[in-house]
């Protein structure tokens, strides 16, 4: 393996997948950071839990688009060695930690979100992708569970966590709009029955999201300009910074094994 | 012919029995075959196939596991056995012997119970502790030290448990 970034066949199966790996291995290396660092231990192991789960996924999903390409990548090659702009994640998962309220409200908003966009994959006519959402269907609903009930405790908690996390959910709003939108090789997917409309599953997404905003004393933005970018590889700053950590190793050892 | 086909069976049979074998390294009480990780072992002339299925997506057991049952075969005078990993059906809790749930038990973690109210955003559930048997218990948190186990601790005896959760 060399260090020099690889070149990938940007057809809209590609895309697709890398898509929503990358957003899995970012939202899971983001997790992965609080690891020893969290507020407490159960709640150490929870994120680190949840960031395996994401990893796993994330390397389902790159395995098959190597597969799909038919080029000699790999999983570690796709994750490894494609450079920010070569990376189709959303804007919303590689955004930093911040306190662990922002971190609550980033996952609250991907995993309501994930939840349903696995749940409706599971009828992919793809054979892999519908078996790859049964298992990431599974997860999420327990991913949306743990980040929902920490939006309550934390909204209708003392007046600081209140505050704290309204104001992550007034930050983050902008990000959330990029999880609905499709470009033109994606619709073709979608046409083909290979990959779901996540346009049409907005309307759910906002009652999970109402539901709980609600009994957590907050509330939701009223501002519906969104940010996009990251799904065309027109990222924040933060993902170069992350992408720096994550390759280091691949980067400076090139091939390296354990 | 018939003996043929028994002495197929026969191989086939003694492949399971030896991938059957392989336990869980962070439940060494349990093999894959009661939790119902292994899906299916088929032979093709000196050729193994075995099909396992993962509990969770990044569950970093598996590599362990499909090394332990290259192992296996080998030490069973199998040559070229070759694991595979399928996603297909999704693994689930049922699939857990009841053989499995109860020396689960035994051994101090709480099995699975049936997967229908997972769905529910904050529904209660009752998990009987599996040091005094009390349904007083309580949830710590829904992660524990492995990706299948949460953390419950009973009122009853105080005692803090591993529950594998139902999936």
């Amino acid at each position: 393996m060399s260090c020099a970034n690889i070149q990938v066949s940007e057809t809209p199966l590609m895309l697709y997948a890398l898509r929503r790996a990358d957003d899995a291995l970012i939202l899971g290396h983001r997790l992965s950071e609080w690891c020893g660092h969290a507020p407490i231990l159960e709640e150490d192991m929870a994120l680190s839990n949840i960031a395996l789960d994401l990893i796993g996924q994330a390397r389902e999903l790159y395995g098959y688009a190597a597969k799909s390409e038919g080029r000699d990548n790999d999983e570690d090659k796709l994750a490894y060695l494609r450079d920010v702009r070569q990376y189709r994640n959303l804007l919303l998962v590689e955004q930093p930690n911040g306190d662990f309220a922002h971190t609550m409200v980033r996952q609250f908003f991907y995993s309501a979100f994930a939840d349903l966009y696995w749940r409706e994959m599971m009828s992919s006519r793809d054979a892999t992708l519908a078996a790859i959402a049964a298992k990431s269907e599974k997860e999420s609903a327990y991913h949306l569970r743990h980040a929902s009930e920490w939006i309550i405790r934390l909204g209708d908690g003392t007046d600081e966590s209140h505050r704290r996390v309204q104001a992550a959910i007034d930050d983050l709003w902008a990000f959330t709009g990029e999880m609905f939108a499709v470009d033109d090789g994606e619709r073709a997917l979608i046409h083909a029955g290979v990959a779901i409309d996540p346009g049409t599953l907005r309307g759910r997404w906002l009652t999970t999201l109402s539901d709980v905003i609600d009994e957590a004393t907050l509330s939701l933005p009223q501002n519906d300009w969104m940010q996009q970018g990251g799904r065309a590889g027109r990222h924040s700053e933060h993902l170069g910074h992350l992408l720096s950590e994550l390759q280091s190793m691949q980067r400076t050892f090139p091939g390296l094994t354990w | 012919m018939v003996t043929v086909l028994d002495a197929n069976a026969e191989l086939r049979q003694r492949a399971w029995d030896a991938a059957a074998s392989v336990v869980d390294p962070e439940i060494p009480v349990l093999t894959i075959a009661d939790l119902g990780v292994l899906r299916d072992v088929v032979l093709d002339g000196d050729r193994v196939d075995v099909a396992i299925t993962p509990t969770y997506s990044g569950c970093p057991a598996m590599n362990l596991i499909a090394l332990e049952i290259e192992l296996a075969l080998e030490r069973a005078g199998f040559r070229h056995p070759k694991v595979r990993t399928v996603l297909s059906p999704a693994w689930t809790t049922d699939w857990m012997s009841e053989d499995g749930r109860s020396k689960l038990r035994a051994y101090g973690i709480a099995p699975p119970q049936a997967s229908g109210s997972r769905r529910a955003l904050f529904g209660e559930q009752t998990v009987a502790c599996p040091q005094c048997g009390s349904d007083k218990t309580e949830l710590l948190s829904e992660f524990g030290s492995t990706s299948c186990k949460g953390l419950w601790r009973c009122k009853t005896c105080r005692e803090p448990f591993d529950y594998f959760k139902c999936h």
